[in-house]
């Protein structure tokens, strides 16, 4: 628009982008800026140091901190796996398998897990396990996980495959492929990029949750949130900043991941239009 | 596909990380009271991989365990009522005689106690008082009554944190109005209701965890708070003093107990018989700046630990008391006032 | 969400001989681990409340009278409406809507400037809302607190500057719950917004411009009516989370300020032991949020037709 006069700018949007940003990022700058700080006291500015990125890894807490990281990865890893096959077999079914009765309840228990709040769930699912039994541990936290990142991996997945048009699958049908190798070698390249963006999105819900793994945790099992959790109950320190940044760092490059392989994934298709 | 074979291999991990096996030991305890080095030091003596959770009050340790992992656990650190409690709802293993070989450094005052007679369930771990904490730089006045927390002058309104501990705030709330602890008299408990509604206009929040980083931070001016605690507050920076209410305050005593179904005792008696070891025991209270009930310890412990103000009630003073357990009909009306109090 | 009952063209049935066999595990899951769970839960909202902690299988309505009447300290006068829980469900939801119209008043024009940017500079924009959402909530929330305490960075730079003469106590205070809730969800407003506010064709605004319109009217009676969806899309993202937060009363509003969040869990991790109780919470809980999704998905309904 080279008009002098634009009609959709308005006075001061401009501005409370700006304040959005700022605000977004302002705590996480500071928390940042902080876990450089060489001095104990989280107020007072001691000096540019790296020790509490090393206090991390070899600190007092860090046994406790490396058993809650790995406990958090393999939970997540395992949980965004089984989950996103779940949601991939579940968003075919939906949208490649007709016009059926109860579609809407079927849409409606797959998104359950969304629409429920987290409390409700915590609450639900530890009655649950403590009725039925079921122990709790890593596998009761992996199985809570699972639950409640299908729809998550659920929305891109099947936002990709309903912008996918079916004239691929017919021409393979006619081909007389069977159904296994139309999703095979048809369908799941098309869909690839979804299906990763799905991984990706329950791969950082679950490493993310912490109320529903706070309830039902068993003994001696901590993932990141619960044990930063713990440690920030009783004060916030270096150690945790560094912590967080280091996280935060991680989410940045996964998201930008996540990113670059939906541009692929455009690319991809303007390509076969 | 590899990814079957991948998550098959991580399932095993996972279930080989949770399987019962020799050599491992699973406590539940308070938070941030045990240092590291002694339960490294536990870990190599007995070969033994140590696993702490944490709680943050007596009642939430109960719930929890209520609510699914009993048998998760061999060892817990409830205090005195707790114990009495817990061996009431058969939580607690029994410990038959000559199980612990150094049950006899326990010291004589500790032995027979009133929630545990004859020690079949636990051994002494900490004892220590609990009351609250002020700011000097808020405030210059006289600190030693309760009235600092449930009836607070002008400058203190809105600056106090309050232990989110049913069984201690309670006591606490007796003693102030001067009625006995577990009290039937339906007036009574009425105006220990009163007393909480009001006090609770000048309380800035509930927190156990947060107690020592309130002070040490300045969030709080006044913190009710376990006198070891508040001495490491104090250690930090904090220009704060702990009262000691002419009304009274709180003293506890933490111990250490067998748990029900616990899938490692062997270790869990070991793991007492090494917390009854002087030397050792010292560690925790030099650690945790308390005073431990186990004969011979003296020598290990820091000499500032006997002078500092936090483990010596000043003359005048009133009587410390333990929490005491209430009948069901009582601990009902308790709930009740509680779950006001904190909504 | 609408998305995903699958209206568009490219809904075949190819796959519908299998279809059971490909959504059976989906249901199987969610069905026994989330369904059965919730309907256990509505069970345990009539069941007896057992001394310290579990529950007795009796029936009893004890639960939803002790969240509605107040019987007295002894449970034996006369019942009168008990506000305490009332005003706790209360109190969220008006935390939760100041939260939501929080988002709203900023999220709005940051969502319409985005739109109105180049094509290819608008995907940054989006991005650098959305990359704080990645991070944890929990040190999202933490950040915050260190941020706004009485001797936190932000006190101390308009100390030093002059701006105030004392710290400005905002930790521990229903506000600072508010702006917890706000950090926490902003990106959620925002996203809806941006896809509607793309979708408008600002030909119209041009029209009315041209027919002599103010910048003003334009906004309020030409973009906002069209913007809705995604305005209300944007409200339900971010008030029914705020509804049953937990972290935000708890780290920000410090334990005292009590929400539907924080009075669940009390029910089973802290003091409280009342499970009957927290049931019943849970269920009234989970019942508002159903009603207001239902408002949305009639609203929605009758967008389409």
């Amino acid at each position: 628009m080279n008009r002098t006069f634009d009609i959709t700018h308005y006075r001061g949007f401009f501005g409370v982008t700006c304040l959005c940003l700022v605000i977004l990022y302002g705590p996480l700058i500071i928390v940042m800026v902080y876990s450089f700080n060489d001095s104990l006291s989280i107020t007072n500015w001691g000096g540019v140091s790296l020790r509490w990125y090393v206090d991390i890894f070899t600190g007092l807490e860090s046994a406790k901190f490396k058993a809650a990281a790995w406990n958090s990865f393999t939970i997540a890893i395992m949980a965004a796996i089984v989950s996103t096959i779940i949601a991939t077999a579940a968003s075919i079914g939906m949208i490649r398998g007709g016009n059926f009765k109860g579609k809407f309840v079927s849409f409606a228990l797959i998104s359950l897990p969304i629409m429920v709040p987290e409390i409700v769930t915590a609450v639900a699912t530890l009655i649950f396990f403590s009725t039925i039994g079921f122990k709790l541990g890593t596998l009761s936290i992996l199985v809570a996980h699972i639950v409640f990142c299908i729809p998550f991996a659920y929305l891109p997945i099947s936002a990709r495959l309903q912008g996918i048009d079916a004239s691929y699958e017919e021409a393979a049908q006619d081909l007389f492929a069977n159904r296994w190798m139309t999703f095979r070698y048809v369908l799941m390249p098309i869909m690839w990029p979804g299906i990763l963006a799905g991984f990706l999105l329950a791969f950082i819900i679950s490493l993310d949750d912490f109320i529903i793994t706070n309830f039902i945790k068993g003994a001696g099992i901590e993932t990141l949130p619960t044990a930063i959790f713990g440690s920030v109950k009783q004060g916030i320190k270096p150690n945790i900043m560094a912590l967080s940044t280091l996280l935060l760092l991680f989410s940045i490059a996964l998201v930008t991941l996540s990113y670059f392989i939906g541009k692929r994934g455009e690319v991809t298709q303007k390509l076969q239009q | 596909m590899i990814s079957k074979a991948f998550i098959g291999a991580a399932a095993l991990a996972l279930v080989a990380n949770t399987a019962a096996a020799e050599g491992k030991l699973s406590v539940y305890h308070w938070f941030e009271y045990i240092p590291a080095e002694l339960v490294e030091k536990f870990s190599k003596e007995y070969d033994v991989k140590v696993t702490i959770d944490t709680f943050d009050s007596n009642e939430s340790m109960l719930a929890s365990l209520k609510a699914g992992t009993m048998g998760s656990y061999d060892v817990a650190v409830p205090g005195d009522y707790m114990v009495e409690i817990m061996a009431g709802e058969g939580l607690l293993d029994t410990i038959a005689k000559g199980e612990l070989a150094n049950m006899a450094n326990i010291e004589d005052q500790w032995l027979n106690v009133s929630f545990d007679p004859g020690r079949k369930h636990s051994i002494p771990y900490q004892w220590g008082s609990t009351s609250f904490s002020v700011n000097r730089d808020a405030y210059s006045g006289n600190i030693n009554t309760t009235d600092i927390l449930f009836n607070p002058p002008e400058q203190l309104k809105g600056k106090i944190n309050v232990l989110d501990s049913q069984g201690e705030v309670m006591a606490m709330a007796a003693l102030h109005l001067g009625i006995p602890q577990c009290s039937a008299d339906r007036e009574q408990l009425k105006s220990l209701d009163a007393l909480l509604q009001s006090a609770k206009e000048n309380w800035a929040s509930f927190g156990s965890d947060i107690a020592k980083d309130v002070l040490v931070s300045g969030d709080a001016a006044v913190g009710m708070i376990w006198n070891g605690f508040s001495a490491k507050a104090r250690a930090e920076g904090a220009n704060i003093e702990y009262s000691y209410p002419d009304q009274g305050y709180v003293v506890w005593m933490d111990n250490v107990v067998l748990l029900r179904d616990a899938p490692n005792r062997a270790n869990a008696l070991n793991f007492m018989d090494f917390l009854l070891e002087p030397e050792n025991i010292a560690a925790v209270t030099n650690y945790a700046r308390y005073a431990d009930g186990i004969k011979g310890t003296t020598e290990f412990l820091d000499a500032e630990l006997a002078t500092m103000p936090e483990n010596n009630p000043r003359a005048g003073a009133g009587a410390g008391v333990f929490v005491a357990v209430c009948d069901q009909t009582t601990q009902e009306v308790y709930d009740q006032i509680w779950t006001r109090l904190r909504s | 969400m609408a998305a995903g009952t699958g209206s568009g063209s490219t809904v075949s049935a190819i796959f519908s001989p299998v279809r059971l066999w490909l959504l059976l595990p989906s249901w199987i899951v969610i069905g026994f681990f989330l369904l059965l769970p919730v309907l256990l839960m509505l069970t345990y909202s009539f069941l007896t409340k057992e001394f310290r902690g579990g529950v007795i299988w009796e029936f009893s309505l004890s639960a939803y009278d002790q969240f509605l009447f107040d019987r007295g300290l002894f449970g034996d006068e006369p019942p009168v409406i008990k506000w305490t829980y009332i005003n706790i469900f209360i109190r969220s939801i008006l935390q939760a809507t100041g939260a939501t119209i929080l988002c709203l008043l900023i999220g709005f024009p940051t969502a319409y400037f985005i739109a109105t940017r180049p094509m290819q500079s608008r995907t940054m924009w989006l991005f650098l809302i959305t990359i704080p959402y990645w991070v944890n909530l929990l040190i999202r929330t933490v950040s915050m607190k260190f941020l706004i305490r009485d001797t936190g960075p932000l006190n101390e730079l308009f100390l030093n500057i002059g701006l105030i003469d004392a710290p400005l106590h905002v930790i521990n205070t229903n506000f600072a719950v508010q702006l917890g809730l706000f950090y926490s969800y902003l990106p959620f407003m925002v996203l809806p917004i941006y896809a509607s506010v793309e979708r408008y064709n600002f030909a119209f605004s041009e029209v009315a411009s041209d027919l002599y319109a103010s910048k003003i009217t334009i906004l309020w009676s030409i973009i906002l009516p069209v913007v809705k969806p995604g305005i209300i899309a944007g409200s339900i993202l971010v008030f029914v989370p705020s509804l049953g937060a937990f972290l935000a009363p708890d780290l920000l509003g410090g334990a005292k300020t009590f929400m539907i969040g924080s009075l669940i869990e009390d029910q089973f991790k802290g003091n409280a032991g009342n499970w009957p109780f927290g049931a019943a919470a849970s269920m009234i809980l989970l019942s508002l949020v159903l009603v207001v999704l239902m408002f949305y998905a009639r609203a929605q309904e009758r967008d389409q037709t």
